[in-house]
């Protein structure tokens, strides 16, 4: 108790003279004091307009802003400590880092915003624009006015713009509220609503005015959102293309009935860790490690299915019981083996920087990148196993042991290792799609078991044996999922999703490509 | 060492063990009698391995702790392990399996509420003893089950009202997200019911369930966004369990949700969760616990470094659970000197009113309701994993397992 009178005193009496002083020294003890203090000393700073704030406030967002025991406010610059009052070099004994909260980091990014509109840097003048258009107060109009006069850019001047009207609302010009408000509505921005819901209960007497310009925004809103859910669907859909395009080899091609599948796709996975985990030491490397691990994953994966086919699965064609039950066991066997070589715990897998965060295609379509890539991916992997059926000798003798196993042999082609590589190449994709998944779910020994069931889904349902219905099948499973998800929540819409699968499966039981011919028959 | 577990030895010395005493850390004599048995009863497979594993592990490290100390009223402990395998049902089997076959004294285990509402009948039909370390929906009380994990009133209520003060963010909708099943949807529950008691509408909350192991999470993510976007400050309270946790960050981190526009607080994310995620795009999202690595204070410093030296890993981290049943372990031990036997029915007695000075760095009571008192930190994620406690009650509370929120139960409140 003593000690907080002695702490509040000091503050006091460092408080004190610093009114006959300037905004920035007199706001600085704050820093020293309660989260609520210390946003508030942030909004002072950030309205000083001094340019000593600007270095103070970046290092409070880096967590580098050091407070001493009798509440000093130590800035650092490079290995030494200054005072953040005097400049002058002083004693670290005792500093301990300013924390932040929520509370502060929204005023924090409010003050940098107003201190940053000016940046010689375009990227942190966009940052600051969109800050500024969060943290809107009347304040900031003539800000933002000798801002957007020297602006060029035509990106940041419509962020600029925008945060320009928001602010204008919030001010007391009725005319610029008007006029604002008009402005918000052709923006057609999501933010742009929250501000407009949130004026129309604070001005009454503009509400229809703001309601024609919500009802803009509503319906470009709803344009944009049908084209993100339709992505979202496509993105699940070539998740589960690239989860079953190896089954569809396997099980599609060769009839093998593979529960060990989703275990090859999680062998992929610990493949991607351990690569990353490599390149880690190797900085030009590191950020491409990701890439390296397709192939790698391919290789690892293949192996293992050329050992299992080789080593198990050929003493058992024929008896799909058998078989069924004996990859479940190798499931299960691979399961534990991992789970004791790497852990029960997840594996970090970590994203490459131009796989993170969200970008804009025309018409402001929100995309996640890591999804993006995800389907292009998806669709090379297609592109190749298309390629490799067709094209190469390799795909010509799969496909001649898959339609008369004997007259193959007798035309002089290995069945037995036509097999052992065909079983490989489905287990090498399986590797593949488990790089992707790395990047979206989690890392752990469970990870293949959340991906079989839909796999064999996709492939029953798109028609055992075609490389297009397992496409089609994949993506519309994907679209409609997502369709369904807002109106019955997400355990719901699996439910109708299955329950759909099996009435089709009823009624075409060859699924949506059924195989003709011959071939099908037997 | 802590002056509690100092009263300990020497009250279990003046129960006639003063020779096995003696020089405890070095060997151990144990004295006459078969050893005690100590059932360990969580997942080591399947879902719930990722975080059931450190649980086995703690009870070892625990009963290892004990017997370097000349174990329990003389005897030597001995753990017995059993794997149900994130299998509900089967969770019931192997209970039976410890209390029959095995005959165990005391059990520690289940982590979900799934698996704990599956072994209930079991203890209580053989009148076992449970030791339960995990937070949970309440609503329940059993004789033979200790409860030391936290009541609503010790996690989901009081991080809802930190969202709802000033230094929370003033949220004024929010938006449950949790995973299906008896947890996640009892808590939403009360939940509701608390925010419509502070004013808060059903227009103004959002409700979402998905299966175990979900990983498509962008429609409900951008749904969140969308919902949040309606003119009232949103805050997020997830439920979201097991390793689900994991794709749905990655999606906050991707959709560009910042703590300070939407803040996230997590009910079953610990620093055992988080340590397969990168965490910088989460920086300032929020969890409730009862415990914290971070805290700082002898008795943590203590239960971190008896961790790590078990577990040869200097980096390894502790949670919450393990803290809960590292507690649940030292007051069973404490019981048990108290009772001078190891029979269920006389430990329950000597069970409460136990006292230790937890790793929290607060003194918790076994209370008559066969929960603790426990104290509640809000934390923030922090870039390196690890959490910083933003907001903590002045004191331990005292766990209300009847919530006054669901009509039904509310009369069985003491």
């Amino acid at each position: 108790m003593t000690r907080f009178i002695l702490r509040i005193s000091l503050l006091l009496l460092l408080a004190l003279p610093a009114r006959a002083q300037d905004a920035f020294t007199a706001a600085l003890p704050g820093l020293a004091g309660g989260f609520g203090d210390i946003a508030a000393s942030v909004e002072r700073l950030g309205a000083s307009g001094d340019p000593r704030a600007l270095p103070l406030l970046r290092a409070l967002q880096e967590g580098r802003l050091q407070k001493a025991g009798d509440g000093r406010i130590l800035l650092p610059d490079g290995a030494r400590l200054l005072d953040a009052a005097t400049g002058q070099p002083a004693e670290a004994a005792g500093a301990e880092a300013v924390r932040l909260n929520n509370r502060v980091r929204q005023a924090l990014r409010g003050a940098l915003g107003r201190l940053q509109l000016v940046s010689p840097d375009p990227a942190e003048r966009l940052a600051a624009a969109e800050a500024v258009f969060r943290s809107r107060s009347a304040e900031n109009i003539p800000l933002l006015q000798a801002a957007l006069a020297r602006e060029t850019v035509p990106r940041i001047r419509t962020q600029m713009e925008l945060a320009l009207a928001a602010s204008q609302l919030v001010g007391s010009d009725a005319e610029a509220k008007r006029d604002a408000v008009a402005r918000l509505g052709a923006s057609g921005s999501v933010e742009a609503r929250a501000v407009l819901i949130e004026a129309r209960n604070a001005n009454p007497e503009m509400a229809t005015a703001i309601e024609v310009s919500i009802a803009t925004i509503e319906r470009a809103l709803a344009i944009r959102r049908a084209a993100e859910t339709l992505f979202q669907g496509l993105s699940l859909g070539s998740v589960l293309l690239l989860a079953a395009l190896g089954l569809a080899i396997t099980f599609g091609v060769m009839g093998v009935i593979n529960m060990a599948h989703g275990e090859f796709v999680m062998l992929g996975a610990y493949a991607t860790f351990v690569v990353q985990e490599a390149c880690r030491g190797i900085p030009w490397l590191a950020p491409w490690s990701l890439v390296l691990s397709v192939p790698a994953a391919f290789l690892v994966t293949a192996a293992c299915g050329a050992l299992l086919e080789r080593g198990l699965i050929r003493h058992l064609y024929g008896r799909p019981l058998e078989t069924l039950l004996m990859t479940f066991g190798v499931g299960m066997i691979l399961q534990q083996a991992v789970r004791l070589a790497f852990g029960a715990q997840n594996r970090e897998v970590l994203s490459p920087p131009w796989m993170q965060g969200t970008i804009l295609l025309p018409g402001d379509i929100a995309v996640t990148q890591n999804r993006l890539w995800i389907i292009v991916f998806g669709l090379i992997v297609l592109g190749l196993v298309f390629a490799a059926i067709r094209l190469t000798r390799f795909g010509l003798e799969m496909r001649a042991v898959v339609q008369n196993r004997r007259i193959a042999a007798t035309m002089g082609i290995r069945t037995g290792r036509v097999d052992a590589m065909t079983f490989a190449f489905g287990s090498g994709l399986a590797g593949m799609a488990g790089v992707a998944l790395s990047q979206i779910d989690n890392v752990s020994p469970n990870l293949g078991t959340g991906y079989i069931i839909d796999s064999f889904m996709v492939v029953v349902f798109g028609g055992v044996g075609s490389l297009a219905g397992t496409l089609v099948g994949a993506m519309s499973l994907g679209v409609v999922n997502k369709l369904l998800e807002p109106y019955a929540g997400a355990v719901l819409a699996k439910v109708f999703v299955l329950v759909a699968i099996m009435l089709f499966i009823q009624r075409r039981p060859k699924g949506l490509f059924a195989l003709k011919g011959r071939a099908a028959e037997s | 060492m802590t002056s509690k577990s100092f009263t300990f030895t020497r009250r279990a010395a003046l129960t006639g063990l003063g020779a096995a005493l003696a020089t405890p850390a070095l060997r151990p004599a144990f004295g006459q009698g078969a050893p005690i048995k100590v059932g360990v009863l969580h997942s080591l497979s399947g879902t719930m391995a990722i975080s059931e594993t450190a649980l086995r592990d703690t009870v070892l490290m625990m009963v290892e702790w004990a017997n370097s100390r000349g174990g329990v009223l003389g005897r030597r402990l001995e753990a017995v392990v059993v794997d149900p395998a994130s299998n509900w049902p089967l969770f019931a089997e192997k209970a039976r399996e410890l209390l029959q076959v095995h005959k165990v004294d005391v059990t520690f285990g289940c982590w979900t509420s799934v698996s704990r509402k599956s072994v209930l009948p079991v203890f209580e039909e053989l009148n076992g003893m449970l030791f339960y370390p995990v937070q949970y929906e309440g609503e329940e009380e059993s004789k033979n089950i200790f409860y030391t994990g936290a009541a609503p009133n010790q996690q989901a209520i009081p991080a809802v009202e930190y969202l709802m003060s000033k230094d929370g963010g003033e949220a004024k909708r929010i938006a449950l997200l949790g995973t299906d099943y008896v947890y996640p949807r009892t808590t939403n529950r009360i939940l509701r019911g608390f925010l419509n008691s502070k004013g808060i509408g059903n227009a103004d909350i959002m409700e979402e369930y998905t299966p175990f192991g979900h990983s498509d999470w962008q429609g409900i993510v951008a749904r969140v966004k969308r919902f949040a976007s309606e003119g009232k400050k949103t805050a997020i309270v997830s439920t979201i369990n097991g390793d689900a946790n994991v794709p749905f960050y990655r999606e906050l981190g991707n959709q560009g949700i910042k703590a300070e526009d939407i803040p996230c607080v997590a009910f079953s994310v610990g620093e055992e969760e988080l340590a397969g995620i990168d965490t910088r795009p989460l920086v300032g999202h929020l969890a409730a616990w009862n415990y914290f690595m971070s805290i700082k204070g002898a008795p943590n410093e203590e239960f971190v470094k008896l961790w790590q030296a078990y577990i040869k890993n200097p980096k390894r981290v502790t949670n919450d659970p393990m803290e809960a049943t590292y507690t649940g372990f030292r007051m069973w031990t404490q019981a048990v000197a108290k009772a001078g036997t190891t029979a269920v029915d006389a430990v329950r007695g000597a069970m409460i009113g136990q006292k230790l000075m937890a790793p929290c760095g607060y003194e918790e009571e076994m209370l008559a309701n066969h929960h603790l008192s426990k104290p509640v930190f809000i934390g923030e994620v922090q870039a390196d994993g690890q959490f910083n406690i933003v907001w903590k009650t002045p004191d331990a509370v005292k766990a209300e397992n009847w919530s006054q929120f669901i009509p039904e139960n509310a009369n069985r409140r003491r």
